[in-house]
């Protein structure tokens, strides 16, 4: 267990939020310092920051998480176009209706767990998905995704008498910009109060709790412990959270489609997750922070950046690493994202974190002492 | 009335796939206790096979086009028809058939590397991290096969004498008009054939028996001086020659790309649940029970009854029979119920 007490954590606590808040200047070297990527970063990290209440703390993994997000999506853009351009209503109707739809799914899919828990989410993302594709299309606008209109009623806006002008309206935060950098803060501020709930849960007997489920969730049953309750709390917080980001991807950009909601993408969230090790509080927004950096660079190369990677090679050299390279970046990012993805899971199943402490670990217990150990072993 | 029998004859094709790739995934979670995300991928991989052997059996050369005569006109012929002539073009309409025997080795291969190269090293982990490397190695798998052929569908023809329509009207008194590509019939009876002879090998042979002995009791037969894990990195190479040969079939019906193994999985691994994890009947079962439950769905007159049940149906099925009977359909009480 690790050691925690409330002066450390006000101390992570501090430094996380002047860590986020300085994104901008600390990421500029290694070519993450501009906003679009920084908005990314930041809700993805809320979004992952959600998944690991659910998945780190109970154990429980979801494949469905996707539905969500795209849930927070649509009710954004709708509630921009009903209701107001400002931010606020919006997320906080996409938080609600993120959060009954996480209910009812959730009610419906804790009845079972393990991998018949993953399908029956699978199962209900997959329907949701298919669904605004097909049915759904006077609400999600099908394939062309929801947008907002420059004739859409805004009926808060009318009464407060702000009227659309000739351009198309965008999303605004009291007459602050939701692009740019304007935007990414907004986003991070999200993110440092999502960081904050989630540390409160994991310190709070609730996160215990949780964690308890995890570890033996019979055992917990039978100290007469009625678990269903706590599940489902994590599995509406954590889909309130995908709402949350749902919605602030909405915010910086209006519009909302349906593969959002395909399962590939509920897949990428556990990715994440994972990658940056799962039931750790940092460890879910490293990993969404390397893997949509990692996107962004890898997907940027094609091949005239390859010749000049490889150009102090001789040239027959050079073309045969080009080639070899060129199926890692660019479009093949993806087979870059699994290898990747195949090493963690095998090698370091505790994510980038699990590596930190290792090397902390190793780093502290000087080598020497091992290898006599190893020897003595031996003899 | 036809209408109904249509759509059950459609039904057929799609749940014999099904059937097929829901066997396998069962048959691996019986024997090793492995969830495979992966078993789409090996589906995708069978379908690329036949395209592979069309492509290279299709390996053409320019040559002067005699019938132009007011400039000099090339046009692509398959060396193939150079060299053989008549046969050539034989061998080029048939590539789909010769294809299943360059198939089913490759298959055996690849499913043999997969399991003594990794899924071997997960045995002891939880269903949560085998379900994770798995779907991690099905991104590996389908974007080395997008980088090789395209993201685009690529068709493959089936032998032109199977290319039309059966007159299944005339067959079952249904009058004439009513008429069935012949190759999904073709589909439908391979894939009973497959599943027979994979019933049959477990059923009526030695092998078979220790295979099913050790799924019910691993340790025991074990003690018995029997190498149980030989057998079942075989039944993990049967089960990837199965799907392998369901996706390699199924490429007339539709084009294959990179991402089909994907589709078809989320469903089979429906399929598996619906049936029963670890039942073999069950699957196969569920498989048709599912497919015919789409293509019904998928008719204009339920749809005006229920808008989207089409897109749906399946996974309902699934949430109902998991709330109701977790076990699945013939699953046997007790395994893996939670």
């Amino acid at each position: 267990m690790e050691r925690t007490s409330a002066s450390r954590d006000l101390i992570l606590m501090v430094v996380f939020t002047a860590a986020v808040l300085s994104m901008p200047i600390w990421l500029a070297p290694i070519g993450a310092g501009y906003p679009d990527l920084l908005q990314k970063f930041a809700i993805f990290g809320i979004f992952a920051i959600g998944f690991n209440i659910l998945f780190g703390l109970t154990g429980y993994l979801s494949f469905g998480h996707a539905a969500f997000l795209g849930v927070g999506s649509y009710t954004a853009v709708w509630t921009f176009k009903l209701v107001s351009m400002n931010i606020l209503p919006a997320i906080i109707f996409s938080i609600i209706l993120a959060g009954l739809f996480a209910l009812a799914i959730g009610y419906v899919s804790l009845r079972r767990t393990g991998i018949y828990f993953s399908i029956l989410t699978l199962a209900f993302a997959q329907m949701a998905y298919n669904l605004a594709y097909s049915v759904l299309t006077p609400i999600t606008n099908g394939e062309t995704g929801l947008r907002v209109l420059r004739d859409d009623p805004r009926i808060l806006d009318r009464v407060l008498g702000i009227e659309p002008g000739d351009v198309l309206p965008t999303p605004e935060l009291f007459g602050l910009r939701t692009i740019g950098y304007e935007g990414f803060y907004i986003c991070a501020v999200f993110l440092i109060i999502a960081f904050f709930i989630a540390l409160k849960i994991t310190r709070s007997p609730f996160g215990l709790a949780l964690r308890g489920i995890k570890s033996n969730q019979s055992r917990m049953n039978y100290a007469g412990f009625n678990t269903r309750p706590y599940t489902l709390a994590a599995f509406v917080i954590s889909g309130m959270f995908a709402g949350l980001a749902g919605a602030l991807m909405a915010v910086t950009d209006p519009l909302a489609g349906a593969e959002r909601m395909q399962w590939t993408a509920s897949g990428e969230i556990v990715l994440m997750t994972i990658l940056g090790g799962a039931g750790t509080l940092i460890g879910p927004i490293l990993g969404a922070g390397i893997i949509k950096y990692s996107e962004n660079i890898f997907s940027a190369f094609n091949e005239q950046n390859l010749h000049q990677a490889f150009s102090f090679l001789p040239d027959p050299v050079q073309d045969a690493a080009v080639s070899i390279a060129s199926m890692f970046v660019g479009e093949g990012w993806h087979l870059t994202l699994g290898i990747i993805f195949m090493l963690i899971v095998i090698f370091l199943p505790g994510g980038v974190m699990e590596g930190f402490g290792r090397i902390v670990k190793w780093t502290r217990k000087p080598p020497a002492p091992r290898a006599t150990q190893e020897v003595r072993t031996a003899g | 009335m036809d209408a109904l029998v249509l759509q059950l004859l459609n039904g057929l094709d799609k749940g014999g796939a099904y059937a097929l790739i829901a066997l396998g995934l069962t048959l691996v979670f019986g024997t090793l206790g492995v969830v495979n995300f992966a078993h789409g991928a090996l589906f995708m991989l069978g379908a690329f096979c036949a395209v592979a052997v069309q492509q290279l059996l299709t390996l053409s050369a320019q040559v002067k086009d005699p019938s132009v005569t007011f400039f000099e006109a090339f046009k692509e012929v398959p060396y193939l028809e150079i060299w053989f002539g008549d046969a050539g073009t034989a061998i080029i309409a048939w590539s789909l058939p010769l294809s299943i025997l360059i198939a089913i080795p490759v298959m055996l291969l690849i499913g043999w590397a997969m399991e003594r190269g990794l899924i071997r090293f997960f045995y002891k982990r939880s269903h949560a991290e085998q379900i994770l490397v798995t779907f991690g190695l099905a991104i590996v798998l389908q974007e080395i096969i997008r980088i090789w052929f395209g993201a685009n569908p690529i068709p493959v023809a089936a032998p032109p004498i199977v290319s039309g329509s059966a007159d299944i009207g005339d067959w079952l008194g249904l009058g004439p008009g009513v008429v069935y590509p012949w190759w999904r019939l073709i589909y439908f009876l391979f894939s009973a054939i497959i599943l027979a002879a994979v019933f049959g090998f477990l059923q009526f042979t030695t092998y078979g028996m220790v295979v099913r002995a050790g799924m019910r009791d691993r340790d025991t037969v074990g003690l018995l001086g029997i190498n149980i894990q030989r057998r079942f990195t075989a039944v993990f190479g049967i089960a990837a020659v199965v799907a392998g040969l369901a996706g390699l079939m199924y490429t007339p019906i539709v084009p294959p790309n990179y991402s089909i193994g994907m589709d078809f999985l989320v469903l089979s691994f429906v399929v598996v649940v619906v049936g029963g994890m670890g039942s073999l009947g069950g699957a196969v079962v569920a498989g048709f029970l599912l497919g015919i439950l789409q293509s019904f769905a998928s008719m204009n007159e339920v749809k005006a009854i229920f808008p989207g049940i089409d897109q749906i149906i399946i996974y309902l099925v699934a949430v109902i029979i998991l709330l109701v009977r977790p076990r699945g359909l013939m699953g046997r009480a007790g395994v893996m119920e939670s």
